[in-house]
Formats: C-alpha cells, sequence, structure tokens
C-alpha cells in the first residue's frame, strides 16, 4: 500500500474517533473546520490545481446555500434531497458568469471575480426575485435526516460533515490523478505550452471551475440546514479571502496541504479565542510573512508516483 | 433640471475622492504590476489619523478653519507617506522577485492587518468627525444651492491632480517614475535608481489616498475601519476604467466613475448603487480591458 | 502527395511586414528545412501554421483542411505538433509528466470519468504511460522520466520536447530550432533522430541554424529573407543559389 494511503486511513480513523473526546463546543468547531476544508478544496481544484485567481468563491457557496434554502422552505423538500440541485444550479451559475472571463489575465481574473462575489452578496441583500429575504436572510431550514435519523446535534452533525469531506478527498484525489488532473497543472505552469501541447485550455478551465461550484454548492446545502438560517453576511468577500488564503497558506494544489490549511485558520484562531482581538491582526501578518518564507505553501504538493517502473527498458537511455 | 445638476456636481466630488485613490492604484500597479489590496486601508488610516489630529490638536481653534484643513491635510499626506514606504519596505520589496500571486496575498495580508490594528487602537464603531467645524452653507450657482463643501472638495481634488499630473510630466523624477513603469530593467541601464522610484511612488500614491480619507471624513463626518474596502474597490474600478497604469485614466476614470454612480443611484435605484461599480468594472473587463485611455503597461503576452 | 500546403500567407505586426507572401509546399514524408537570416520570419511562420498567430492573408491547406482560424489545440489534434526555439517545457513537472501532456489529445476520459475510475479510464491511463515511456525510450530519455525538466541539461531539454511532441501522435512534426546549443555529438544523434521520425512516417518541417544538419538531413529547403521566400528546393540547389548567398554573406561592393 501506498505511504499516502496509509497516512489518509489513519487521518480518517482519528476523526472517525474524535467526537468521543471533544466538548460540543469543540465538536462544532471541527465542523466549521471540515466545512471549510470542503469549500477550500473545492477552491483548491480552481486556484490550486489550475492556478486561476478566484476570489469569489464565497458566491458558488451563497448559490447553493440560498437554492437549498428557498426550495426547502418553500416547498418543503428535505434538505439532503435538495444538495444535488444546489451545487448544479451553482455549477450553471459558474458556467454562465466564467465563460466570459475565463480568458482574462490573472490580476485581471482576480478583480473580476471579487466583483462577482460582491454583486452576488448585494443582490441577496436586495432581495432580488423578492425570494432571498434581503438582510434578514432566509430561516426556518429544516435539519438534514438520513433514512429517519435526524441529525441536529454536533457530533451528528460532525459525522455528516467529515463523512462528506472523505468522499470529497477521495473524488478529488482521484481527479487530480487524472488526464483531467494532469490538463490542469499544464495549464497552471504553462498555459501556451499545453494549448501546444493540445490540451484545450479555455475548456479546462471553465469545467474547473464548474466542478469547484458544484462542490461549493453541496457544501451550502450541508451549511444551511446547519445554522437553519443564512443570512448574505456570511457570503461575504471576507469569507473568499479566508478560502483563498487557505488554499495559498496550505499548499496550493496539494490535498493535505488544504486540509492542513483549514485546521490551522479555523482551528488556531479557536485555540486563541482569549486574544481575539489580535487574532486577524497576527492573521494578516501571518500571510506576509508566509509569502516572504514559504510562499509555496506549509504542505506543497510532491512529486506524483507513477507506475511505470516496469516500464523501463533494460537498457534504456543513452 | 436642478436634480441632475445636484447629482452631477455631488458625482464630480466624489469622483474626485475616486479619482486619488485610482492614482494610488494605478501608479503602483504601472511600476510593481501590483494590484495593491492594502490601498484602500491607507484611505482608512488617513481619516483616522485626520481625526486623531483634528481633536487632539484643536487646530479649528486657533488658526481658523481653512488654514486648519490645510496643515491637517500636509500632516496627514505626509504620515500615510512614511506608512506606504514602510509597507513597500516590508510586505512587497522580499516579493519583487517572487510569482505574482505572493505579492498579491502580502497585499491582502497588509490590508487585513491594518484594517484590524485600526480596529484594535481606535474601535470598530463608527467614529464621528466634528460638525460644527466646516461651513454647511451652500453657494448658489445658476440658480442652484450648491453646499460649499463639495465645491472645496472637488477643487482640492482638481488641484493635488494637476499638481500630480505636473510633477508626472515635467520634472526629472516624474519621468523616471513613468520609465520605471514601462521597464524596469531599461530604466537601471539608465542609471535610475528604481528602488527610491518605487518608494516615491509609495509615498505620493498613499498621500494622495490619505488626503482623500480625510476629506472623506469632513464631508460625510463619520469613518468606520471598513471604508477603505469599499472606497477602495470602486478606485480601483475608476482605475480599471481609465486604463490601468494611466495617469490621466485614473483622473478621468475617477470624475467618471462618481458622476455614473450618482445618475444611477439616482435614476436607477439606491439600494443597487454599490453594485452600479462592480458592474462597472465587469463590464470593462470583459469589452475593453485596457480601459478608455490605454493600458499603458508594456505586457509580453 | 502533399501533406502541408502554405499559400500566400502574410503577417503584419503594426507597420511591419513579417511575413510576406510566403508560398511553399511540404511533401508527405519527406523532411524540409526553413532557413534564413536572423529576422526572416520563419518563428512568425511556424507560429501562423499552429494557430498561435492568426495571417492578414493566405492560407494553411493541411491533409486539404484550411487551419486558419483554428484554435491551437485543434491543429494539434488534426495532426501537427511543434517544438519551441525558446523551449517551452513544463518545468518544475516531470520528464514524464511533459510527455503525458503530449498524449492527452489522444485520450478521452474526462473529469466525471476520472473520479469513477471507469475501467475504460484506467486502460487509457496505463496506455498513456506505456506510450509516453516508449516516446521517451525513442529519444533516448527514459531513465530521466522521474527527473524535473529543469534539472535536465539544455541540449536534453531540447529532446523531451520533442518526446511531448511525438506523443501526440502527429502526421507533421515542427521543430524550431531542435540543435540549438547542442554540441557536435548531440547535433550527430539528433541527425539520427530526425531520420528515425522520419522513418516513422511522420513529416518533418525544420527551422535550423546549423547548415551541416540542415544540408545532410533535409530533402528540399525553403529560404525567407525579411519575411518573404526568396528561394526553393534542394540542398544542393539552394547552396549554388547566388541570391541566397548574397541573403547571407551580403554582396561584395565591388
Amino acid at each position: 500500500m501506498k505511504s499516502s494511503t496509509i497516512y489518509y486511513l489513519a487521518f480518517a480513523a482519528a476523526m472517525a474517533v474524535c467526537p468521543l473526546f471533544l466538548n460540543a463546543y469543540w465538536t462544532d468547531v471541527f465542523n466549521n473546520v471540515g466545512l471549510y476544508a470542503i469549500l477550500a478544496l473545492s477552491l483548491n481544484v480552481i486556484l490550486g490545481h489550475c492556478g486561476l485567481f478566484h476570489m469569489g468563491h464565497a458566491a458558488f457557496y451563497a448559490i447553493g446555500a440560498y437554492t437549498a434554502a428557498i426550495i426547502n422552505t418553500s416547498y418543503g423538500i428535505p434538505i439532503l434531497w435538495v444538495m444535488p440541485l444546489a451545487g448544479i444550479l451553482a455549477g450553471i451559475f459558474a458556467m454562465i458568469v466564467a465563460r466570459p472571463i475565463i480568458h482574462l489575465r490573472g490580476d485581471y481574473l482576480l478583480i473580476v471575480t471579487i466583483g462577482i462575489v460582491e454583486i452576488v452578496r448585494i443582490a441577496l441583500i436586495n432581495n432580488v426575485f423578492d425570494i432571498t429575504g434581503g438582510a434578514n436572510g432566509i430561516f426556518g431550514i429544516s435539519r438534514p435526516s438520513v433514512f429517519g435519523y435526524k441529525i441536529s446535534k454536533p457530533d451528528q452533525f460532525f459525522y455528516l460533515i467529515w463523512g462528506f469531506a472523505a468522499v470529497t478527498i477521495f473524488l478529488l484525489l482521484r481527479l487530480e490523478h487524472s488526464r483531467f488532473g494532469r490538463a490542469l497543472m499544464y495549464i497552471k505552469e504553462d498555459e501556451v505550452a499545453a494549448g501546444g501541447s493540445g490540451i484545450n485550455v479555455a475548456h479546462h478551465k471553465l469545467v474547473a471551475f464548474i466542478i469547484g461550484a458544484v462542490w461549493a454548492g453541496m457544501c451550502g446545502t450541508i451549511y444551511a440546514s446547519k445554522m437553519t438560517i443564512i443570512a448574505p453576511e456570511s457570503f461575504s468577500f471576507a469569507e473568499s479571502v479566508v478560502l483563498f488564503t487557505i488554499v495559498i497558506l496550505g499548499g496550493s494544489g496539494s490535498i493535505p496541504g488544504v486540509i492542513l490549511g483549514s485546521f490551522l485558520l479555523v482551528g488556531l484562531p479557536e485555540v486563541f479565542r482569549g486574544l481575539a482581538e489580535y487574532r486577524m491582526l497576527v492573521f494578516g501578518a501571518a500571510m506576509v510573512l508566509m509569502m516572504i518564507f514559504r510562499n509555496q505553501g506549509l504542505l506543497p504538493p510532491g512529486p506524483k508516483n507513477y507506475n511505470v517502473a516496469d516500464l523501463l527498458q533494460a537498457g534504456g537511455g543513452k | 433640471m436642478e436634480e441632475f445638476f445636484q447629482q452631477l456636481t455631488n458625482g464630480l466630488a466624489v469622483g474626485g475622492i475616486y479619482a486619488l485613490i485610482a492614482l494610488g492604484y494605478t501608479m503602483v500597479y504601472g511600476v510593481l504590476k501590483l494590484i495593491n489590496f492594502a490601498h484602500g486601508d491607507l484611505f482608512t488610516i488617513g481619516a483616522y489619523l485626520g481625526l486623531t489630529l483634528l481633536v487632539s490638536m484643536g487646530l479649528f481653534d486657533k488658526i481658523g478653519p481653512l488654514p486648519a484643513v490645510i496643515l491637517l491635510a500636509v500632516m496627514v499626506m505626509i504620515l500615510v507617506a512614511i506608512i506606504g514606504a514602510i509597507l513597500e519596505r516590508v510586505a512587497y520589496r522580499p516579493l519583487r522577485q517572487s510569482p505574482r500571486l505572493s505579492a498579491v496575498v502580502s497585499a491582502l495580508g497588509a490590508s487585513i492587518f491594518f484594517q484590524n490594528a485600526i480596529m484594535a487602537i481606535y474601535s470598530p464603531k463608527f467614529l464621528v468627525y466634528p460638525h460644527d467645524i466646516l461651513p454647511k452653507a451652500a453657494i448658489n450657482v445658476l440658480g442652484m444651492d450648491i453646499p460649499i463643501m463639495r465645491i472645496i472638495m472637488f477643487m482640492t481634488s482638481l488641484v493635488l491632480m494637476a499638481a500630480l499630473y505636473f510633477f508626472i510630466q515635467k520634472t526629472k523624477i516624474g519621468t523616471a517614475i513613468r520609465a520605471a513603469a514601462i521597464d524596469q530593467g531599461a530604466a537601471k541601464l539608465m542609471g535610475i535608481n528604481v528602488d527610491r522610484v518605487i518608494m516615491l511612488v509609495f509615498c505620493i500614491g498613499p498621500a494622495l489616498g490619505g488626503a482623500a480619507g480625510l476629506m472623506v471624513g469632513l464631508y460625510y463626518g463619520q469613518i468606520n475601519f471598513s471604508m477603505g474596502w469599499m472606497f477602495g474597490l470602486k478606485a480601483f474600478t475608476a482605475a480599471i476604467l481609465g486604463g490601468i497604469g494611466n495617469i490621466p485614466g485614473a483622473m478621468v476614470g475617477g470624475l467618471l466613475l462618481g458622476v455614473i454612480e450618482a445618475m444611477g443611484a439616482a435614476y436607477i435605484s439606491i439600494a443597487w448603487k454599490d453594485a452600479i461599480a462592480f458592474c462597472v468594472l465587469i463590464l470593462i473587463l470583459i469589452v475593453r480591458p485596457t480601459g478608455l485611455l490605454g493600458e499603458r503597461v508594456a505586457e509580453k503576452v | 502527395m502533399t501533406l502541408l500546403s502554405i499559400d500566400n500567407l502574410s503577417k503584419s505586426f503594426g507597420g511591419l511586414m513579417a511575413v510576406n507572401e510566403v508560398s511553399f509546399d511540404v511533401e508527405a514524408g519527406s523532411i524540409v528545412g526553413l532557413i534564413g537570416p536572423n529576422g526572416a520570419g520563419k518563428t512568425t511562420v511556424f507560429n501562423l501554421i499552429t494557430g498561435n498567430y492568426q495571417p492578414n492573408t493566405g492560407t494553411v491547406l493541411f491533409d486539404g483542411q484550411n487551419l486558419v482560424g483554428l484554435p491551437t489545440h485543434t491543429i494539434v489534434e488534426k495532426g501537427i505538433a511543434r517544438t519551441f526555439q525558446t523551449i517551452r517545457l513544463f518545468q518544475n513537472m516531470s520528464v514524464l509528466e511533459n510527455v503525458l501532456a503530449g498524449g492527452h489529445c489522444r485520450m478521452h476520459s474526462g473529469s466525471l470519468a476520472a473520479m469513477l475510475r471507469t475501467p475504460a479510464q484506467r486502460r487509457e491511463e496505463k496506455e498513456a504511460m506505456r506510450q509516453s515511456m516508449a516516446e521517451l525510450d525513442f529519444v533516448g530519455l527514459a531513465h530521466e522520466w522521474q527527473n524535473k525538466a529543469k534539472n535536465l541539461s539544455y541540449g536534453n531539454q531540447r529532446l523531451l520536447e520533442i518526446a511531448r511532441a511525438l506523443a501526440t501522435q502527429p502526421k507533421l512534426i515542427v521543430l524550431d530550432e531542435p540543435a540549438g546549443g547542442m554540441n557536435d555529438q548531440e547535433t550527430h544523434d539528433l541527425i539520427r533522430l530526425i531520420r528515425l521520425i522520419q522513418d516513422r512516417g511522420i513529416t518533418v518541417l525544420l527551422i535550423e541554424h546549423d547548415m551541416g544538419l540542415v544540408m545532410r538531413v533535409c530533402s528540399s529547403l525553403v529560404v525567407l529573407e525579411h519575411g518573404a521566400k526568396i528561394a526553393s528546393g534542394t540542398p544542393a540547389e539552394i547552396q549554388a543559389n547566388p541570391r541566397v548567398i548574397e541573403a547571407y554573406l551580403g554582396v561584395d561592393s565591388e
């Protein structure tokens, strides 16, 4: 078995028994870590693997959360059933919004994505189409239930969230080690060379956005059902910044790095709760220092394993 | 018709503010190809420092409103310029050779740092500038009452912009800045000390931003640690609108955006006022990314 | 049979006419050299063929189809692969990963197939690995498969670019100064490699400044100067052509 598989299984085992050792407060912290981890992993596809400067991820998250909330409160459909729809809608939104901007140069793309997330937030506050509930948001979202088993306590949510996280990690790992995953990496490394090698750059960038959005949308559903109330202020640019930072500081393009980043950036401030006033201050300073001293992130992606040892000819090479 | 004119003058006044802030973005982008996310916070710092100086020194009582404002502006500009230079030295200079994204993240980190520093030092609440010190009167222009502060603000912005334009176009140092913006390598070969040029840009840009912050504080009366965010993003839109890296462009873009926003708020909807700037931003980047006056940034594709 | 037919191709940048009504043909299975003094427009012609630039006028007929207006990756799919004059490898990725990039356009699995790891996807991946290693073996770099591209010697980097181009299973391979930076031994091996490529049935079009290589390996030459074609023919004909000699060496002022 590969060493990385062992690490993942060990991590999964550790997480599985976590709730037994944590009180309700800390379980909830871990729940938040889990949600951010899923979101950051979805952003990682766009920003980490494909190298697209995307600071509007909260917009996809918002669309998913609001879709789920609206359909659930208006039609009474169980929240987990709405999850795929929320993801799909977020994906469609991403497709519409990303297509015209996909060719923009790095910093410009960054600014446009900021503009998008702000427009979405303003639209939500202004109760667009009269369904978003304005600044107060939507309340009364039902809790999820799996086969009749209602999930309402922190440790129940823990397994729901981290279960979904496990599936996410599993699928995204597969995606990374595939033709598609490689295409994203080539695009990140050198777009012109990628095109010259036969890769349809625009198409892959768009699909990266869509995949990231679908996942963020589905995660939004879980968030909505956990909080039972959602409001526009949860989906601001500041949230996008946190996600962006988790990916960059954790290790852009590295799934373990992003998971670590989530634990640190969401978990650590809880550890230093007493110094609440100063934690954002430290956060900002840490970002600057990290870029100066370790800009590849804490756990950058390592070289990939390929099963080609058996293909090496006996006397191959010069 | 009166309404239109009121909105126009209002838009120009606010636009002047946008222009001053936009100049900071555009100059920094010109020489470093970096979007200084922390620039909006330098604007905020200007507003807060202005308040501190104003209240603590009681200038208005001692020397009268007009000299006080000028002195205040000068002090704020100097202080913010120093902070800008420090910012460059600490957060950006070490990353000159690093990939672009690193500098972007560093800028974000600096922005978060500044905002929270302001919050910690002052307060998360809105702070109020003393109301009764400024002329509230309106003067009568062409039969309409225009608040005198609006005119003063607009004039001040114009004066500062004109000064900058003159500086950039007609002085040797200004030419050095323009040269460094076009090609840093060539500028160095011509004997231009690019490090000093960049530091100068980080003094001038923030100084203008700080002055804008002071004016906003005086005009609107209320300041808050996150005001730099909105103003900053709109100013950045203005810079893009005029053509990033293009100094006259930032001036034109700022004024234009101010007017568009004022008109939009008055005739379309006030609730969506903030969204107007973002829509303009996205439209420009899709339709004409080099801006109205053209991007003055040499970039090899 | 004519595989590639350039007809009246022109490209100007601002006021500068970089390529001026250039026309020439490339026969299938041949090795054609595009030569000329620096600045003659040779790389620009390549960029026009591969879709990196759009011509102002003219057509590029490949296998009967006009390629003008098609995006680069589609042109690769149609069967033209290229190497770059300045070497555009994925520097921080391994040698194997670089070659796998070339195989991308001959595979079909998308994101969904990747996540589900369908049997077809797994087969495709295995085949891609096998093919990539085969191409690396062909150019003699198989033992370097794990090394990062930037760690290779300059000459080996050029070979890697060729391997990546071959992985796209092209009908025509376009080499832009493949011998740049190579010593005599490496150039000799490159000539052998180019002939082996021809043996595989792949047509070769190359830009080169190394006249020794060009004269030995090419069956026909096209000479450009200041963006215009000034001569074409066999190496022997070109060597004797006074216009060509003038272009390279200048005119004796007597």
